[in-house]
Protein backbone atom coordinates (compact mmCIF):
# COMPACT_ATOMS: atom_id res chain seq x y z
CA UNK A 1 0.00 0.00 0.00
CA UNK A 2 2.90 2.40 0.91
CA UNK A 3 4.50 2.54 -2.17
CA UNK A 4 0.71 2.77 -4.19
CA UNK A 5 0.71 5.77 -2.03
CA UNK A 6 2.21 8.29 -5.02
CA UNK A 7 0.65 6.64 -7.94
CA UNK A 8 -0.96 9.53 -9.97
CA UNK A 9 -4.55 8.27 -9.92
CA UNK A 10 -6.10 11.67 -11.85
CA UNK A 11 -3.85 13.87 -14.37
CA UNK A 12 -4.93 16.80 -15.92
CA UNK A 13 -2.49 18.35 -18.34
CA UNK A 14 -3.63 22.06 -20.17
CA UNK A 15 -7.27 20.88 -19.57
CA UNK A 16 -9.42 23.38 -21.46
CA UNK A 17 -13.04 23.29 -21.15
CA UNK A 18 -15.65 25.24 -23.48
CA UNK A 19 -19.21 25.15 -23.49
CA UNK A 20 -21.15 27.34 -26.21
CA UNK A 21 -24.19 28.84 -24.60
CA UNK A 22 -26.82 30.96 -26.07
CA UNK A 23 -24.41 33.88 -25.19
CA UNK A 24 -21.53 32.88 -26.74
CA UNK A 25 -19.01 30.71 -25.36
CA UNK A 26 -17.69 30.34 -21.60
CA UNK A 27 -15.04 29.29 -20.63
CA UNK A 28 -15.86 26.30 -17.62
CA UNK A 29 -12.24 25.48 -17.20
CA UNK A 30 -8.72 27.00 -18.41
CA UNK A 31 -5.24 25.61 -18.80
CA UNK A 32 -5.78 22.80 -15.55
CA UNK A 33 -2.85 21.19 -14.45
CA UNK A 34 -3.38 19.10 -11.67
CA UNK A 35 -1.88 15.49 -10.30
CA UNK A 36 -4.16 13.68 -7.59
CA UNK A 37 -2.26 10.56 -6.31
CA UNK A 38 -3.25 7.36 -4.89
CA UNK A 39 -5.21 7.73 -1.39
CA UNK A 40 -5.38 11.20 -1.69
CA UNK A 41 -7.89 13.54 -0.35
CA UNK A 42 -8.98 16.81 -2.38
CA UNK A 43 -11.32 18.99 -2.34
CA UNK A 44 -11.92 21.91 -4.80
CA UNK A 45 -13.11 24.79 -3.14
CA UNK A 46 -14.47 28.40 -4.87
CA UNK A 47 -17.27 30.69 -5.87
CA UNK A 48 -19.84 29.43 -8.30
CA UNK A 49 -18.58 29.31 -11.91
CA UNK A 50 -15.03 28.45 -11.15
CA UNK A 51 -15.20 25.44 -12.24
CA UNK A 52 -14.90 22.76 -9.35
CA UNK A 53 -17.81 20.66 -10.24
CA UNK A 54 -17.17 20.94 -14.19
CA UNK A 55 -13.96 19.38 -12.86
CA UNK A 56 -14.97 16.60 -11.70
CA UNK A 57 -17.78 16.06 -13.88
CA UNK A 58 -15.22 16.20 -16.50
CA UNK A 59 -13.24 12.99 -14.65
CA UNK A 60 -16.59 11.25 -14.10
CA UNK A 61 -16.77 11.63 -18.46
CA UNK A 62 -20.07 14.06 -17.36
CA UNK A 63 -18.77 16.42 -19.55
CA UNK A 64 -15.52 16.33 -22.34
CA UNK A 65 -12.84 18.58 -22.21
CA UNK A 66 -12.18 21.20 -24.99
CA UNK A 67 -8.39 20.67 -25.73
CA UNK A 68 -5.68 19.03 -23.10
CA UNK A 69 -5.66 15.54 -21.59
CA UNK A 70 -6.96 13.89 -18.54
CA UNK A 71 -5.92 10.65 -17.28
CA UNK A 72 -7.86 8.57 -14.75
CA UNK A 73 -5.91 5.46 -13.84
CA UNK A 74 -4.10 5.95 -16.70
CA UNK A 75 -7.18 5.61 -19.43
CA UNK A 76 -9.21 8.14 -20.76
CA UNK A 77 -12.46 9.04 -18.13
CA UNK A 78 -14.80 7.29 -20.41
CA UNK A 79 -12.57 4.07 -20.15
CA UNK A 80 -12.43 4.54 -16.41
CA UNK A 81 -15.59 4.47 -16.12
CA UNK A 82 -16.28 1.42 -18.36
CA UNK A 83 -13.86 -0.07 -15.68
CA UNK A 84 -16.23 1.17 -12.70
CA UNK A 85 -13.10 3.32 -11.02
CA UNK A 86 -15.32 5.81 -9.80
CA UNK A 87 -18.54 6.02 -7.67
CA UNK A 88 -20.05 9.48 -7.85
CA UNK A 89 -21.76 11.25 -4.88
CA UNK A 90 -24.79 14.12 -5.77
CA UNK A 91 -25.21 17.40 -4.02
CA UNK A 92 -29.08 15.87 -3.61
CA UNK A 93 -29.07 12.11 -2.40
CA UNK A 94 -31.52 11.54 -5.17
CA UNK A 95 -32.46 8.14 -4.16
CA UNK A 96 -35.04 6.52 -6.07
CA UNK A 97 -38.48 6.95 -3.84
CA UNK A 98 -39.92 3.73 -4.64
CA UNK A 99 -37.12 1.76 -3.78
CA UNK A 100 -35.74 0.65 -0.08
CA UNK A 101 -32.38 2.18 0.72
CA UNK A 102 -31.32 -1.49 -0.11
CA UNK A 103 -33.12 -1.29 -3.15
CA UNK A 104 -31.14 2.15 -3.99
CA UNK A 105 -28.10 0.59 -3.46
CA UNK A 106 -28.58 -2.37 -5.47
CA UNK A 107 -29.10 -0.09 -7.96
CA UNK A 108 -25.52 0.07 -9.62
CA UNK A 109 -24.83 -3.71 -8.70
CA UNK A 110 -27.90 -4.90 -10.75
CA UNK A 111 -27.09 -2.65 -13.47
CA UNK A 112 -23.19 -4.22 -13.54
CA UNK A 113 -24.45 -7.50 -13.39
CA UNK A 114 -23.31 -8.49 -9.77
CA UNK A 115 -24.95 -12.32 -8.31
CA UNK A 116 -28.12 -11.73 -6.32
CA UNK A 117 -26.16 -13.55 -3.60
CA UNK A 118 -23.04 -10.52 -3.85
CA UNK A 119 -26.07 -7.97 -4.03
CA UNK A 120 -26.72 -8.74 -0.73
CA UNK A 121 -23.68 -9.47 0.68
CA UNK A 122 -22.06 -5.83 -0.71
CA UNK A 123 -25.09 -4.06 0.40
CA UNK A 124 -24.58 -5.35 4.16
CA UNK A 125 -21.27 -4.56 3.81
CA UNK A 126 -21.52 -0.83 2.62
CA UNK A 127 -24.41 -0.07 5.22
CA UNK A 128 -22.27 -0.89 8.15
CA UNK A 129 -19.66 1.00 6.33
CA UNK A 130 -21.56 4.35 6.28
CA UNK A 131 -23.71 3.23 9.50
CA UNK A 132 -27.03 2.20 8.55
CA UNK A 133 -26.94 -1.05 9.34
CA UNK A 134 -30.76 -2.01 10.03
CA UNK A 135 -32.55 0.45 8.00
CA UNK A 136 -32.10 -1.43 4.18
CA UNK A 137 -35.86 -2.10 4.55
CA UNK A 138 -36.74 1.33 5.16
CA UNK A 139 -38.28 3.71 2.23
CA UNK A 140 -36.30 7.33 1.38
CA UNK A 141 -38.59 9.17 2.80
CA UNK A 142 -38.61 7.35 6.09
CA UNK A 143 -34.77 8.57 6.95
CA UNK A 144 -33.77 12.16 7.43
CA UNK A 145 -31.80 14.39 4.93
CA UNK A 146 -28.07 13.46 6.35
CA UNK A 147 -28.92 9.69 6.73
CA UNK A 148 -30.02 9.60 2.67
CA UNK A 149 -26.88 11.59 1.75
CA UNK A 150 -25.18 8.43 3.84
CA UNK A 151 -27.29 6.05 1.86
CA UNK A 152 -26.18 7.30 -1.37
CA UNK A 153 -22.44 7.27 -0.64
CA UNK A 154 -23.32 3.65 0.58
CA UNK A 155 -24.57 3.15 -3.04
CA UNK A 156 -21.00 5.21 -4.44
CA UNK A 157 -19.46 2.61 -2.41
CA UNK A 158 -21.07 -0.64 -3.11
CA UNK A 159 -19.09 -1.65 -6.14
CA UNK A 160 -15.66 -0.83 -5.06
CA UNK A 161 -14.80 1.93 -7.18
CA UNK A 162 -10.82 3.15 -5.99
CA UNK A 163 -11.89 6.56 -6.71
CA UNK A 164 -14.97 8.70 -5.19
CA UNK A 165 -15.85 11.78 -6.51
CA UNK A 166 -18.12 14.10 -4.17
CA UNK A 167 -19.74 16.93 -5.71
CA UNK A 168 -21.01 18.98 -2.89
CA UNK A 169 -22.44 16.13 -1.09
CA UNK A 170 -23.41 17.87 2.55
CA UNK A 171 -24.37 21.27 0.94
CA UNK A 172 -27.95 20.89 1.58
CA UNK A 173 -27.56 19.64 5.34
CA UNK A 174 -27.86 21.59 8.52
CA UNK A 175 -24.37 22.84 10.17
CA UNK A 176 -24.57 19.92 13.39
CA UNK A 177 -25.03 17.17 10.60
CA UNK A 178 -22.30 18.45 8.71
CA UNK A 179 -19.38 18.41 10.85
CA UNK A 180 -20.70 14.26 11.98
CA UNK A 181 -20.60 13.47 8.63
CA UNK A 182 -17.30 15.38 7.96
CA UNK A 183 -16.17 13.06 10.80
CA UNK A 184 -17.67 9.86 9.50
CA UNK A 185 -16.47 10.54 5.94
CA UNK A 186 -12.80 11.01 7.05
CA UNK A 187 -13.00 7.30 8.89
CA UNK A 188 -14.94 6.17 5.86
CA UNK A 189 -11.59 7.68 3.73
CA UNK A 190 -9.41 5.96 6.27
CA UNK A 191 -10.61 2.63 6.82
CA UNK A 192 -11.00 2.17 2.91
CA UNK A 193 -7.95 3.86 1.64
CA UNK A 194 -9.73 5.25 -1.64
CA UNK A 195 -8.96 8.32 -3.19
CA UNK A 196 -11.66 11.38 -3.01
CA UNK A 197 -12.21 14.30 -5.03
CA UNK A 198 -14.78 16.48 -3.11
CA UNK A 199 -16.13 19.80 -4.13
CA UNK A 200 -17.23 21.97 -1.50
CA UNK A 201 -17.54 26.02 -1.19
CA UNK A 202 -16.99 25.92 2.96
CA UNK A 203 -13.17 26.82 3.68
CA UNK A 204 -13.55 24.75 7.31
CA UNK A 205 -15.17 21.76 5.24
CA UNK A 206 -12.10 21.65 2.61
CA UNK A 207 -9.30 22.41 5.16
CA UNK A 208 -10.84 19.76 7.98
CA UNK A 209 -10.98 16.79 5.06
CA UNK A 210 -8.01 17.22 2.88
CA UNK A 211 -4.79 16.07 2.23
CA UNK A 212 -4.92 18.25 -0.68
CA UNK A 213 -7.01 21.50 -1.17
CA UNK A 214 -7.23 22.95 -4.60
CA UNK A 215 -8.64 26.57 -4.74
CA UNK A 216 -10.23 28.30 -8.06
CA UNK A 217 -11.80 31.24 -9.25
CA UNK A 218 -14.21 32.06 -12.01
CA UNK A 219 -14.31 33.56 -15.37
CA UNK A 220 -12.52 31.91 -16.45
CA UNK A 221 -12.66 28.78 -14.13
CA UNK A 222 -8.86 28.01 -13.37
CA UNK A 223 -6.75 26.93 -10.53
CA UNK A 224 -5.21 29.70 -8.58
CA UNK A 225 -3.73 27.50 -5.77
CA UNK A 226 -2.85 24.21 -4.46
CA UNK A 227 -2.42 23.70 -1.03
CA UNK A 228 -1.13 20.30 0.53
CA UNK A 229 -2.23 20.02 4.21
CA UNK A 230 0.53 19.84 6.77
CA UNK A 231 -2.58 17.93 9.31
CA UNK A 232 -1.61 14.75 10.47
CA UNK A 233 -4.20 11.70 9.08
CA UNK A 234 -5.78 11.52 12.41
CA UNK A 235 -7.96 14.73 12.91
CA UNK A 236 -10.48 14.94 15.78
CA UNK A 237 -13.08 17.73 15.11
CA UNK A 238 -11.35 20.16 17.52
CA UNK A 239 -8.06 20.09 15.50
CA UNK A 240 -10.27 23.25 13.86
CA UNK A 241 -9.23 25.23 16.45
CA UNK A 242 -5.38 24.40 16.32
CA UNK A 243 -2.97 27.02 14.86
CA UNK A 244 -1.92 24.83 11.46
CA UNK A 245 -5.74 24.51 10.92
CA UNK A 246 -6.55 28.61 11.13
CA UNK A 247 -2.92 28.79 9.13
CA UNK A 248 -4.20 26.95 6.21
CA UNK A 249 -7.70 28.20 6.22
CA UNK A 250 -6.30 31.80 6.11
CA UNK A 251 -4.40 30.41 2.50
CA UNK A 252 -7.40 29.28 1.10
CA UNK A 253 -9.30 32.49 2.17
CA UNK A 254 -6.62 34.75 0.38
CA UNK A 255 -6.66 32.78 -2.31
CA UNK A 256 -10.35 32.96 -3.04
CA UNK A 257 -9.67 36.38 -2.34
CA UNK A 258 -7.08 36.79 -5.04
CA UNK A 259 -9.02 35.20 -7.37
CA UNK A 260 -11.53 37.78 -7.07
CA UNK A 261 -9.35 40.50 -7.36
CA UNK A 262 -8.45 39.46 -10.64
CA UNK A 263 -12.14 39.92 -12.21
CA UNK B 1 -69.32 11.39 9.46
CA UNK B 2 -67.30 14.42 8.84
CA UNK B 3 -66.81 12.99 4.77
CA UNK B 4 -70.55 11.63 4.28
CA UNK B 5 -72.40 14.74 5.43
CA UNK B 6 -71.50 17.29 3.38
CA UNK B 7 -72.06 14.41 0.36
CA UNK B 8 -75.50 13.77 2.01
CA UNK B 9 -76.46 17.49 1.96
CA UNK B 10 -75.56 18.40 -1.77
CA UNK B 11 -77.42 14.49 -2.48
CA UNK B 12 -80.85 15.97 -0.40
CA UNK B 13 -80.67 19.35 -2.43
CA UNK B 14 -80.14 17.38 -5.49
CA UNK B 15 -83.07 15.61 -4.80
CA UNK B 16 -85.30 17.95 -3.81
CA UNK B 17 -84.58 20.54 -7.27
CA UNK B 18 -85.38 17.25 -9.31
CA UNK B 19 -88.70 16.49 -7.53
CA UNK B 20 -89.48 19.98 -7.51
CA UNK B 21 -88.63 20.26 -11.55
CA UNK B 22 -90.25 16.81 -12.08
CA UNK B 23 -93.36 18.76 -10.39
CA UNK B 24 -92.94 21.91 -13.07
CA UNK B 25 -92.24 19.89 -15.97
CA UNK B 26 -94.79 17.31 -15.78
CA UNK B 27 -97.36 19.36 -14.78
CA UNK B 28 -97.63 21.07 -18.21
CA UNK B 29 -99.44 16.99 -19.33
CA UNK B 30 -101.87 17.19 -16.08
CA UNK B 31 -103.18 20.60 -17.78
CA UNK B 32 -103.39 19.43 -21.31
CA UNK B 33 -105.45 16.69 -19.81
CA UNK B 34 -108.05 18.91 -17.69
CA UNK B 35 -108.45 21.08 -20.58
CA UNK B 36 -109.09 18.24 -22.91
CA UNK B 37 -111.89 16.89 -20.51
CA UNK B 38 -113.18 20.32 -19.91
CA UNK B 39 -112.43 20.57 -16.26
CA UNK B 40 -109.88 22.41 -13.68
CA UNK B 41 -107.35 20.95 -11.44
CA UNK B 42 -105.83 22.94 -8.74
CA UNK B 43 -102.36 22.57 -7.58
CA UNK B 44 -102.91 20.28 -4.64
CA UNK B 45 -104.31 17.94 -7.03
CA UNK B 46 -101.60 18.23 -9.85
CA UNK B 47 -98.61 17.47 -7.70
CA UNK B 48 -99.93 13.56 -7.50
CA UNK B 49 -100.53 13.40 -10.84
CA UNK B 50 -96.96 14.57 -11.49
CA UNK B 51 -95.36 11.37 -9.42
CA UNK B 52 -96.46 8.87 -11.53
CA UNK B 53 -96.99 9.23 -14.83
CA UNK B 54 -96.26 6.52 -17.36
CA UNK B 55 -93.93 8.68 -19.77
CA UNK B 56 -93.32 11.77 -17.90
CA UNK B 57 -91.04 14.50 -19.56
CA UNK B 58 -88.83 14.30 -16.53
CA UNK B 59 -89.59 11.14 -14.26
CA UNK B 60 -88.88 12.15 -10.41
CA UNK B 61 -86.24 10.17 -8.24
CA UNK B 62 -88.68 7.57 -7.18
CA UNK B 63 -89.56 6.54 -10.55
CA UNK B 64 -86.29 6.17 -11.44
CA UNK B 65 -85.14 4.53 -8.71
CA UNK B 66 -88.03 1.52 -9.14
CA UNK B 67 -87.36 1.57 -12.67
CA UNK B 68 -83.61 0.78 -12.12
CA UNK B 69 -84.03 -1.77 -9.29
CA UNK B 70 -86.49 -3.76 -11.67
CA UNK B 71 -83.48 -3.45 -14.20
CA UNK B 72 -80.75 -4.40 -11.94
CA UNK B 73 -82.41 -7.06 -9.77
CA UNK B 74 -85.49 -7.34 -10.86
CA UNK B 75 -84.95 -10.15 -13.70
CA UNK B 76 -82.34 -12.73 -14.62
CA UNK B 77 -79.44 -11.18 -15.45
CA UNK B 78 -79.29 -13.15 -19.38
CA UNK B 79 -82.58 -11.07 -19.91
CA UNK B 80 -82.84 -8.66 -22.60
CA UNK B 81 -84.46 -6.31 -20.47
CA UNK B 82 -81.76 -6.84 -17.60
CA UNK B 83 -79.51 -3.72 -16.66
CA UNK B 84 -77.00 -6.17 -16.01
CA UNK B 85 -76.90 -8.02 -18.99
CA UNK B 86 -76.65 -4.49 -21.11
CA UNK B 87 -74.34 -3.15 -18.35
CA UNK B 88 -71.90 -5.89 -18.72
CA UNK B 89 -71.69 -5.36 -22.61
CA UNK B 90 -71.25 -1.84 -22.02
CA UNK B 91 -68.42 -2.77 -19.29
CA UNK B 92 -66.80 -5.51 -21.74
CA UNK B 93 -66.50 -2.85 -24.57
CA UNK B 94 -64.71 -0.50 -21.92
CA UNK B 95 -62.71 -2.73 -20.83
CA UNK B 96 -61.37 -3.42 -24.41
CA UNK B 97 -61.02 0.04 -25.61
CA UNK B 98 -59.71 1.00 -21.85
CA UNK B 99 -56.93 -1.99 -22.57
CA UNK B 100 -56.20 -0.76 -26.10
CA UNK B 101 -56.16 3.19 -25.28
CA UNK B 102 -53.48 2.39 -22.02
CA UNK B 103 -51.22 0.20 -24.85
CA UNK B 104 -51.68 2.86 -27.24
CA UNK B 105 -51.28 5.79 -25.41
CA UNK B 106 -47.98 4.44 -23.43
CA UNK B 107 -46.34 3.24 -26.49
CA UNK B 108 -47.03 6.72 -28.43
CA UNK B 109 -45.54 8.25 -25.27
CA UNK B 110 -42.07 5.96 -25.12
CA UNK B 111 -41.69 6.88 -28.83
CA UNK B 112 -42.20 10.27 -28.49
CA UNK B 113 -39.75 10.72 -25.49
CA UNK B 114 -37.28 8.66 -27.12
CA UNK B 115 -37.30 10.03 -31.01
CA UNK B 116 -37.62 13.73 -31.21
CA UNK B 117 -39.10 13.36 -34.59
CA UNK B 118 -41.74 11.47 -33.33
CA UNK B 119 -42.31 14.32 -30.55
CA UNK B 120 -42.55 17.26 -33.39
CA UNK B 121 -44.44 14.99 -35.81
CA UNK B 122 -46.90 12.45 -33.76
CA UNK B 123 -47.95 14.69 -31.04
CA UNK B 124 -49.28 17.87 -32.76
CA UNK B 125 -51.93 14.67 -34.52
CA UNK B 126 -52.28 13.41 -30.75
CA UNK B 127 -54.02 16.83 -29.46
CA UNK B 128 -56.17 17.24 -33.21
CA UNK B 129 -57.50 14.25 -32.94
CA UNK B 130 -59.02 14.78 -29.60
CA UNK B 131 -60.57 17.81 -31.15
CA UNK B 132 -62.95 15.84 -33.53
CA UNK B 133 -65.91 15.24 -31.90
CA UNK B 134 -66.70 11.60 -31.11
CA UNK B 135 -70.18 11.33 -32.45
CA UNK B 136 -68.97 12.60 -35.89
CA UNK B 137 -66.15 9.84 -35.73
CA UNK B 138 -67.97 6.83 -33.99
CA UNK B 139 -70.47 6.10 -37.36
CA UNK B 140 -67.27 6.24 -39.52
CA UNK B 141 -65.99 3.54 -37.43
CA UNK B 142 -68.69 1.48 -37.50
CA UNK B 143 -68.97 1.55 -41.39
CA UNK B 144 -65.65 1.43 -41.42
CA UNK B 145 -65.29 -1.74 -39.62
CA UNK B 146 -68.11 -3.52 -41.12
CA UNK B 147 -66.94 -2.80 -44.91
CA UNK B 148 -63.28 -4.52 -43.27
CA UNK B 149 -65.90 -7.36 -42.88
CA UNK B 150 -65.86 -6.95 -38.94
CA UNK B 151 -69.63 -7.68 -38.10
CA UNK B 152 -68.69 -8.13 -34.83
CA UNK B 153 -69.61 -4.54 -32.56
CA UNK B 154 -66.91 -4.95 -30.32
CA UNK B 155 -64.23 -4.52 -32.08
CA UNK B 156 -64.79 -0.36 -34.17
CA UNK B 157 -66.47 -0.28 -30.19
CA UNK B 158 -62.99 -1.00 -28.25
CA UNK B 159 -61.53 1.45 -31.29
CA UNK B 160 -63.83 4.21 -30.22
CA UNK B 161 -63.57 3.51 -26.70
CA UNK B 162 -59.42 4.02 -27.40
CA UNK B 163 -59.81 6.87 -29.11
CA UNK B 164 -60.71 9.07 -26.17
CA UNK B 165 -58.72 7.29 -23.32
CA UNK B 166 -55.21 6.62 -25.29
CA UNK B 167 -54.33 10.48 -24.82
CA UNK B 168 -55.04 11.14 -21.36
CA UNK B 169 -52.35 8.24 -20.86
CA UNK B 170 -50.19 9.71 -23.41
CA UNK B 171 -50.22 12.83 -22.38
CA UNK B 172 -49.17 11.94 -18.92
CA UNK B 173 -46.99 9.50 -19.35
CA UNK B 174 -44.65 11.74 -21.60
CA UNK B 175 -44.86 14.00 -18.80
CA UNK B 176 -44.11 11.25 -16.15
CA UNK B 177 -41.11 9.37 -18.25
CA UNK B 178 -39.52 13.03 -18.29
CA UNK B 179 -39.90 13.21 -15.00
CA UNK B 180 -36.69 12.69 -13.96
CA UNK B 181 -34.39 15.07 -13.75
CA UNK B 182 -30.47 15.38 -14.72
CA UNK B 183 -29.05 14.49 -11.89
CA UNK B 184 -30.85 11.12 -11.95
CA UNK B 185 -29.84 10.45 -15.70
CA UNK B 186 -26.07 11.63 -14.62
CA UNK B 187 -26.23 9.14 -11.76
CA UNK B 188 -27.44 6.32 -14.46
CA UNK B 189 -24.49 7.38 -16.87
CA UNK B 190 -21.96 7.51 -13.99
CA UNK B 191 -23.24 3.21 -13.65
CA UNK B 192 -22.78 2.67 -17.43
CA UNK B 193 -26.23 2.10 -18.02
CA UNK B 194 -27.85 1.00 -21.33
CA UNK B 195 -30.78 3.34 -22.39
CA UNK B 196 -33.19 0.39 -21.69
CA UNK B 197 -31.72 0.32 -18.38
CA UNK B 198 -32.79 3.70 -17.88
CA UNK B 199 -35.87 3.51 -19.24
CA UNK B 200 -37.08 0.07 -17.16
CA UNK B 201 -35.01 1.43 -13.96
CA UNK B 202 -35.90 5.19 -13.91
CA UNK B 203 -37.95 6.68 -16.46
CA UNK B 204 -40.60 3.90 -16.03
CA UNK B 205 -41.10 3.56 -12.11
CA UNK B 206 -40.71 7.19 -11.90
CA UNK B 207 -43.87 7.80 -14.40
CA UNK B 208 -45.91 5.30 -12.92
CA UNK B 209 -47.66 8.48 -10.31
CA UNK B 210 -48.74 9.90 -13.79
CA UNK B 211 -50.04 6.91 -15.07
CA UNK B 212 -51.98 6.06 -12.48
CA UNK B 213 -53.79 9.63 -12.37
CA UNK B 214 -54.42 9.25 -16.10
CA UNK B 215 -56.15 5.79 -15.91
CA UNK B 216 -59.26 7.42 -13.68
CA UNK B 217 -59.36 9.98 -16.52
CA UNK B 218 -59.37 7.09 -19.33
CA UNK B 219 -61.05 4.77 -17.57
CA UNK B 220 -64.20 7.19 -17.80
CA UNK B 221 -63.64 8.59 -21.07
CA UNK B 222 -63.38 4.61 -22.48
CA UNK B 223 -66.83 4.38 -20.91
CA UNK B 224 -68.37 7.16 -22.48
CA UNK B 225 -66.35 6.20 -26.00
CA UNK B 226 -68.21 2.84 -25.43
CA UNK B 227 -71.63 4.30 -25.16
CA UNK B 228 -71.14 6.57 -27.57
CA UNK B 229 -70.29 3.64 -30.16
CA UNK B 230 -73.45 1.19 -29.05
CA UNK B 231 -75.54 4.55 -30.03
CA UNK B 232 -75.74 4.52 -34.03
CA UNK B 233 -78.34 2.32 -36.12
CA UNK B 234 -78.11 -0.98 -35.24
CA UNK B 235 -77.12 -1.61 -31.98
CA UNK B 236 -79.31 -3.83 -29.68
CA UNK B 237 -77.04 -4.10 -26.57
CA UNK B 238 -75.16 -2.15 -24.26
CA UNK B 239 -76.55 0.52 -21.83
CA UNK B 240 -75.68 3.38 -25.02
CA UNK B 241 -78.54 1.23 -27.16
CA UNK B 242 -80.58 0.86 -23.96
CA UNK B 243 -80.48 4.98 -23.93
CA UNK B 244 -81.05 5.14 -27.83
CA UNK B 245 -84.42 2.99 -27.50
CA UNK B 246 -85.75 4.66 -24.61
CA UNK B 247 -85.40 7.87 -26.16
CA UNK B 248 -86.86 6.59 -29.39
CA UNK B 249 -89.55 4.95 -28.41
CA UNK B 250 -90.58 7.23 -25.90
CA UNK B 251 -89.58 5.80 -22.99
CA UNK B 252 -88.38 8.31 -20.66
CA UNK B 253 -87.82 6.00 -17.77
CA UNK B 254 -85.67 3.25 -19.70
CA UNK B 255 -83.67 6.61 -20.80
CA UNK B 256 -83.27 7.22 -17.46
CA UNK B 257 -82.44 4.44 -15.69
CA UNK B 258 -79.71 3.33 -18.41
CA UNK B 259 -78.02 6.54 -17.93
CA UNK B 260 -78.05 5.77 -13.94
CA UNK B 261 -76.67 2.20 -14.67
CA UNK B 262 -74.36 4.05 -16.62
CA UNK B 263 -73.11 6.21 -13.80
CA UNK B 264 -73.01 3.34 -11.45
CA UNK B 265 -70.34 1.76 -13.61
CA UNK B 266 -68.41 5.02 -13.99
CA UNK B 267 -68.23 4.67 -10.17
CA UNK B 268 -67.23 1.18 -9.81
CA UNK B 269 -64.78 1.48 -12.57
CA UNK B 270 -63.48 4.69 -10.56
CA UNK B 271 -63.25 2.86 -7.44
CA UNK B 272 -61.59 -0.30 -9.08
CA UNK B 273 -58.79 1.95 -10.86
CA UNK B 274 -58.12 3.80 -6.90
CA UNK B 275 -57.61 0.23 -5.56
CA UNK B 276 -55.00 -0.84 -7.89
CA UNK B 277 -53.86 2.75 -8.03
CA UNK B 278 -53.62 2.29 -3.76
CA UNK B 279 -51.63 -1.35 -4.02
CA UNK B 280 -49.53 -0.03 -6.88
CA UNK B 281 -48.71 3.06 -4.40
CA UNK B 282 -48.23 0.40 -1.54
CA UNK B 283 -45.72 -1.49 -3.26
CA UNK B 284 -43.70 1.51 -4.54
CA UNK B 285 -43.26 2.49 -0.59
CA UNK B 286 -46.01 5.84 -1.07
CA UNK B 287 -46.14 6.93 2.77
CA UNK B 288 -49.97 6.49 3.34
Amino acid sequence: MKDMASQPVIEAKGLNLVFQTADGPVQALKDVNLTINQGDFVSFIGPSGCGKTTFLRAIAALETPTSGTLRVNGMTPDEARRKRAYGYVFQAAGLYPWRTIAGNIKLPLEIMGFSKAEQDERTERVLELVELKGFGKKFPWQLSGGMQQRASIARALAFDADILLMDEPFGALDEIVRDRLNEETLKLWARTGKTIGFVTHSIPEAVYLSTKIVVMSPRPGRITDVIDSPLPKERPLDIRDSREFIEIAHRVREGLRAGHHED
Amino acid sequence: MNRVLPVLTVLAGIVVIWYAASVWMNATWVFDQAERAGTTVTWAEVIPQTMNQDRPLLPPPHQVGAELWKGLAGQAVTSKRSLVYHGFVTFKGTMMGFGLGIVAGVLLAMAIVRFRVMDMSVMPWAIISQTVPIVALAPMIITLSSQLGLTDRDVPKAIIAAYLSFFPVLVSMVKGLRAPDQMQLDLLRTYGASEGETFLKLRLPASMPYFFASLKVAVAASLVGTIVGELPTGAIEGLGARMLIGSQFGEPLIMWASLFAAAILAGLLIVIVGFVERLARKRMGVPG
